[in-house]
């Protein structure tokens, strides 16, 4: 079961993350960490013409939250920053190849949809607060 | 030393849990006892046996049923005395867990002891039950809250503690006598008759060492020790709170209500006598009984007999995960200095990934911060692994443990 975890890929990505950093001026920046285990992530965006033009993610914590953040960051660089509304879980779980973690090991995985899903929120409450409410998800939505 | 009358293979048979099988079919090897040991027949027996036999509320009931539960519950608060060495039964107040026992010190003694401007004093390897309490009170009274720092090796600055009692007016030390990440065992002799010598009084949180240790109050001379039923064989749901009877006597209640009264007006209320009246509402009356199963259980091994074991299986572990290529030790390197607690990393394996594995072959580890942020901040590290051990862990169980331990580097491909 951990050969199939902690496959080539993810250890690939923990390691070698993609798309680690800052950005010098992200249109948004969100921390969030998952109190059960302290992994942390901050994602940093940059957003032209709703479209995300750059993504950059700082974290630490495990090999699974980290290798799904940084894949995470390939999956919606350069698509329209309204789609993050429309991922759920099962996206993420499917992009990484994990679709059988256990209830505790999921939280890790999603840490960092969670905190995309912030930042989206965040960038369009700071340019239209009004509106800013039909980005966000229902509780438990994803 | 007297020779072992029970071997631990004998103990093990006494805990049903252990017989059980996790994941796929792998015989489960509990090493997560700092957060909570497993319980003997003896402790489940005497829960199951109140519940079925004698279930009635205690103190005021005049029938039968009522006056065995008194009874049982009330000779709880008699093993325990003894089991620390209190001077008397008054001084053992019953709480929900060392949480709370620590709180209650925090709320009732501490807001009327202490004073603006003064500093509390604790370490930097406490548990948060250590730390928030003392925040919250040094918030209200304007005090101070100072760190006796922690040295690279894992042992206590105590140069740090002298710094203290010399520059600052302070009101209270509070401490834990074993880390639950480090192991290690502070001077606690020490430290309190520094702190008498200044009319300081001392609380030591005793969750990780009354469990692990012979425990005696009258000789440390501490002012308030504070345990788990929990990690000592017994159930969840009951703390103990012992606190020397002078300072007792003036203590103001906590939480106010039923049996710590002893009389009720419309506008005022006559306390009940000690320990009573800091013991509000019905307690965990079948927890209380089945944790005096539990302290039976420990005495029939002794306390000596239980540090002996795990020093011995601690000195074990300890040499074996040393022998693995990029293991980190966290805390002291001898075994007489520390508890059955050893926390660890190995290379760039994060700990939950670590515990994910080692789950598979059944071992139950603990992995993240372990209750201590402030000592991971000091340590340098998001989170450690944590494997920890009791009376009924054997060497062959340690050989498991550092079987999956390979198996981890293999998986991470070191
Ligand atoms: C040193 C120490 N203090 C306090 C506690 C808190 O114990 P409880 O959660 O039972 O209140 C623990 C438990 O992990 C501990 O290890």
């Amino acid at each position: 079961m951990s050969d199939d975890i902690y496959r080539e890929i993810i250890l690939d990505h923990y390691r070698n993350p993609r798309n680690k950093g800052r950005l010098p001026n992200p249109d948004v920046s969100i921390h969030d960490s998952n109190p059960l285990c302290g992994d942390e992530i901050d994602m940093h965006l940059k957003v032209e013409e709703d479209k995300i033009t750059d993504i950059k993610f700082e974290g630490r914590g495990c090999a699974i939250s980290q290798a799904s953040a940084s894949m995470l960051t390939e999956m919606v660089l350069n698509k329209p920053l309204k789609h993050v509304k429309d991922l759920v879980k099962e996206d993420i779980l499917e992009n990484i190849g994990l679709t059988n973690l256990g209830p505790a090991r999921i939280k890790c995985a999603l840490l960092s949809l969670k905190v995309l899903k912030m930042s989206m929120v965040k960038y369009y409450a700071d340019r239209d607060p009004e509106s800013a409410s039909k980005y966000e998800n229902e509780p438990g939505a994803y | 030393m007297q020779k072992s009358a029970l071997s631990v293979y004998e103990i093990r048979q006494d805990f049903p849990i252990l017989k059980r099988k996790v994941g796929d079919n792998k015989t489960l090897v509990y090493l997560d006892n700092a957060a909570t040991t497993q319980k003997p027949f003896s402790v489940i027996n005497a829960i199951h046996d109140y519940y079925s036999n004698y279930n009635a509320n205690i103190h005021r009931a005049v029938h039968q049923l009522g006056e065995e539960a008194t009874l049982a519950y009330e000779q709880t608060r008699e093993k325990v005395a003894k089991f620390i060495n209190a001077s008397s039964t008054e001084e053992i107040i019953f709480t929900r867990n060392a949480t709370e026992a620590i709180n209650l010190v925090s709320y009732a003694w501490g807001r009327k002891n202490v004073n603006d401007g003064q500093s509390i004093v604790i370490t930097e390897m406490e548990h948060h039950s250590n730390i928030v309490p003392w925040q919250i009170l040094s918030g209200e009274k304007n005090a101070k809250l100072c760190y006796i720092g922690v040295d690279d090796r894992g042992y206590l600055r105590m140069e740090d503690y002298k710094s203290f009692l010399d520059k600052s007016n302070v009101g209270l030390i509070s401490l834990s006598e074993m880390s639950n990440v480090l192991g290690t065992i502070v001077p606690l002799n020490e430290i309190i008759k520094m702190a008498h010598r200044d009319g300081i009084p001392v609380l030591v949180d005793a969750a990780q060492s009354v469990p692990h240790l012979p425990v005696d109050v009258q000789k440390t001379d501490c002012d308030f020790l504070a345990f788990s039923a929990h990690k000592m064989l017994g159930p969840t749901g009951v703390g103990i709170l012992y606190v020397k009877r002078k300072i007792l006597e003036e203590m103001p209640p906590f939480i106010g209500g039923g049996d710590m009264i002893k009389e009720v007006h419309k506008q005022n209320t006559v306390y009940n006598d000690l320990p009573y009246r800091f013991e509000g509402g019905t307690p965990n009356i079948a927890g209380v009984i089945g944790f005096g199963a539990a302290l039976d259980y420990l005495n029939r091994i002794g306390m000596n007999r239980v540090r002996d074991h795990e020093i011995d299986i601690t000195k074990y572990a300890m040499s074996a995960l040393a022998d693995i290529k990029d293991v980190i030790l966290y805390g002291p390197l001898d075994a007489n200095d520390r508890g059955g607690v050893i926390s660890f990393n190995i290379a760039d394996i994060h700990p939950h990934d670590l515990a994910t594995i080692m789950n598979e072959r059944g071992v139950a580890i603990r992995s993240g911060h372990h209750c201590a942020q402030v000592l991971m901040e000091r340590l340098d590290v998001p989170a450690t692994s944590r494997a920890s051990f009791y009376i009924y862990n054997t060497k062959e169980e340690v050989d498991i443990f550092i079987d999956a331990l390979h198996n981890a580097r293999r998986i991470f491909k070191l």
